[in-house]
């Protein structure tokens, strides 16, 4: 169930970073200060917040979701707006010229992107986006508060049953999340890797 | 509502002192992690390096859980869910705060190290004099936005039912069998309210900051 | 002798008869308060190849980007091919073209630039390919095809699979010239081009831009510091200074008889190379 939501959260936090971060650089000021007024306020309160609000505060709004579509979409939307910043400044990092050169080369906008500018901000994303997809593993485990199956929450269920082993179990919970965080981290390195191979 | 936004504000109150004392905590411990990893012996700064790795790579919520059930059998007596939060919360970004740390001291100009040892000073006075001055003020922006976060990051300390904002809108919602959009509304426009002026805040002493240092 | 706007007599072209492929009109470019091109007319014929030479600061190099469409003029009208660049017609007046009429001129212009701009994730062939297929629809082995005849002129052909981190740069401008050639535009703008090379590898790049200057039938806007360079490629030599063209004429006559002081101040820093020719 960690997995899952680990999955499906970084899958809606990935695309919603490159929607957020996109808009924040669009033309238009409309969708740049939407998109920015979305983000503040979505970096202003804490996940957990936003987990509460979304499980059981969007249901007096007439939207009841199940835990599993909840704690995805806050985990989603979170993590998405962090992960814009990074889209975003990873694309302004792209040096100047190739947007000129793709300017010279007649591109249209889309074409500019897609192809030439993006390719090239993505590597540099990538270390950031690491980071952040450790702090959306551990972001998981606030699944916990609203009773949904992941990990922690088992282990707190089962708990009483073997209050001995209090030490162990926790040692060994807190391994298992490390184990998975150093497995996202070595993933990343070798996208890294694979990205830059021979270009940079 | 009154009992509801008195309710709030206890827990805000609750909120601010654990996010203090675990900046507190953290900015202490995170300069010794900082130190201690510097040290040329292997087999400190190694083990030292792994360990925070990995508090800063597990859940806040699954450590702070851990330490309010084993601290006490630990020390034989029970503590309070403050000091357990303040304690766990702080452990957790001290090891934030020992990576910026160590930014801040990488960023002082090796000049500086070689001036120091020419000079003769001290060890201690090498660090209290030249190098952290020097480290410290560059990096102050990021340690507020830190200061931000943990202030966000207190509600996950309601698992230790530390009585802070989010567990105070839920006991009034159980007791007063409320809806659960005011109560939780509000608590995330108080986290807002808090929040979004620090973060300018932090965003204009590092636009003064950067002025001064001619960047 | 009075300074003309268009010199009166070039042996190779026919000024009269012909439309200019580029006209710039009383072109005046502003960034912020800082005024760049105070009222600059120029006709470049097809074909023609127009040396553009200056202090920095003069302007030149923003002359070359507005006509590329890096730069939007402040005020005065660029004419690429008989039609305005960055002006259009709607419901009888003058409006400011939009991104669809840029783009139908711009496939008529071409730029190399000072520091090269390749994409530095795409192999080289697919540095020359990317375009063609993109933008002029071109299928891929038709792109390549072209793209391996360009880079066989410019010399690099066996170069097609390495990266642009691993050439030099002459080696990385020529691919640049390539890619910007393969597009097929009227015009060329050249900015400074080697400028940011190394002296031992401008040799290289310059003697490509002097074949393809040598095949007629492309317009070049050159901007460059190398004197020698303009003086053999140029049919025409416009020095800038402060905004303005100052002077114009065949490099035969700008380089060995300078007619304003400006010119002669500006040249008299290269004047060592000259004196052992004349």
């Amino acid at each position: 169930m960690t997995l899952q939501l680990l999955l499906y959260g970084t899958l809606l936090a990935a695309v919603l970073s490159f929607v957020f971060g996109l808009a924040r650089l669009s033309r238009f000021a409309a969708v740049r200060g939407t998109a920015s007024v979305l983000v503040e306020l979505i970096r202003g309160t804490s996940l957990i917040v936003q987990l509460f609000w979304i499980y059981y505060a969007l249901p007096h709004l007439g939207i009841e979701l199940p835990k599993l579509p909840a704690a995805v979409i806050a985990i989603g939307v979170n993590y998405g707006a962090y992960g814009s910043e990074i889209v975003r400044s990873a694309i302004l990092a792209v040096p100047k010229g190739q947007r000129e050169a793709a300017i010279a080369l007649n591109f249209n906008s889309y074409q500019r992107m897609r192809y030439i500018i993006v390719p090239q901000a993505l590597l540099r994303m990538l270390p950031p986006f690491g980071n952040l997809q450790v702090e959306l593993l551990k972001g998981t485990a606030l699944a916990y508060f609203i009773g949904l199956g992941e990990v922690f929450y088992r282990t707190m269920t089962q708990l009483n049953y073997y209050l001995y082993l209090l030490v162990p179990i926790f040692a060994g919970l807190l391994v298992i999340y490390f184990a998975l965080s150093q497995l996202v981290l070595l993933f990343y390195r070798w996208a890294e890797r694979r990205l830059a191979a021979g270009r940079m | 509502m009154d009992e509801l936004i008195a309710a709030l504000l206890r827990g805000l109150w609750t909120t601010v002192q654990a996010t203090f004392g675990a900046f507190a905590l953290a900015c202490v411990l995170g300069l010794i992690f900082a130190m201690l990893r510097r040290v040329r012996i292997k087999w400190i700064a190694v083990p030292i390096a792994w360990l925070i790795e990995f508090i800063r790579t597990t859940p806040l919520v699954v450590q702070a859980v851990f330490m309010w059930m084993a601290l006490p059998r630990l020390i034989g007596m029970p503590l309070p869910a403050l000091t357990v939060g303040i304690l766990a919360l702080g452990l957790h970004y001290s090891t934030y705060l020992s990576e910026v740390y160590r930014s801040g001291i990488e960023g002082v100009p090796r000049g500086q190290w070689e001036a120091a040892v020419a000079l003769n000073f001290s060890p201690a006075q090498k660090w209290l004099r030249i190098i952290l001055p020097q480290a410290i003020p560059p990096v102050l922006p990021v340690m507020g936005n830190y200061l931000i976060v943990m202030f966000k990051e207190v509600p996950v300390l309601m698992a230790i039912t530390l009585g802070e904002m989010l567990l105070a809108a839920n006991s009034y919602i159980a007791s007063t069998f409320a809806d659960g959009i005011v109560p939780y509304s509000l608590v995330a426009l108080f986290f807002l309210a808090v929040s979004y002026p620090s973060s300018l805040l932090v965003r204009l002493m590092e636009r003064r900051l950067n002025r001064q240092r001619g960047a | 002798m009075s300074i003309q706007a268009e010199p009166v007599a070039e042996p190779e072209v026919e000024r009269r008869s012909v439309r200019p492929v580029v006209r710039y009109r009383n072109i005046c470019k502003s960034f912020g308060e800082l005024e760049v091109l105070k009222g600059v007319d120029l006709d470049i014929l097809p074909g023609e190849k127009v040396a553009v030479i200056g202090p920095s600061g003069s302007g030149k190099t923003t002359l070359g980007r507005l006509l590329m469409t890096l730069e939007e003029p402040t005020s005065g009208t660029i004419e690429v091919d008989g039609e305005l660049l960055w002006h259009m017609e709607k419901r009888g007046k003058l409006v400011r073209a939009n991104e669809k009429h840029l783009h139908r001129m711009r496939s008529k212009i071409g730029m190399v630039f000072q520091h090269f701009n390749l994409f530095p994730h795409m192999t080289i062939l697919r540095n020359v390919t990317e375009a063609p297929i993109r933008v002029l629809g071109m299928q891929r082995e038709e792109a390549e095809r072209s793209a391996l005849e360009m880079l066989d002129k410019v010399g690099l052909a066996d170069k097609r699979d390495n990266y642009p981190s691993q050439l030099s740069g002459g080696q990385k401008q020529r691919v640049a010239i390539a890619r910007a050639l393969v597009m097929n535009p009227q015009v060329m703008v050249f900015d400074e081009v080697t400028s940011a090379l190394d002296p031992e590898l401008v040799g290289e790049v310059l003697a490509v831009i002097k074949e393809i200057a040598a095949d007629g039938k492309m317009a070049m806007l050159l901007i460059t510091h190398e004197m020698d360079f303009a003086r053999d490629v140029a049919d025409r030599v416009i020095f800038i200074a402060d905004g303005r063209i100052v002077e114009q004429g065949p490099p035969s006559r700008i380089f060995s008889q300078p007619e304003s002081e400006r010119l002669q101040s500006f040249l008299s820093r290269f004047r060592a190379g000259y004196r052992a020719e004349r």
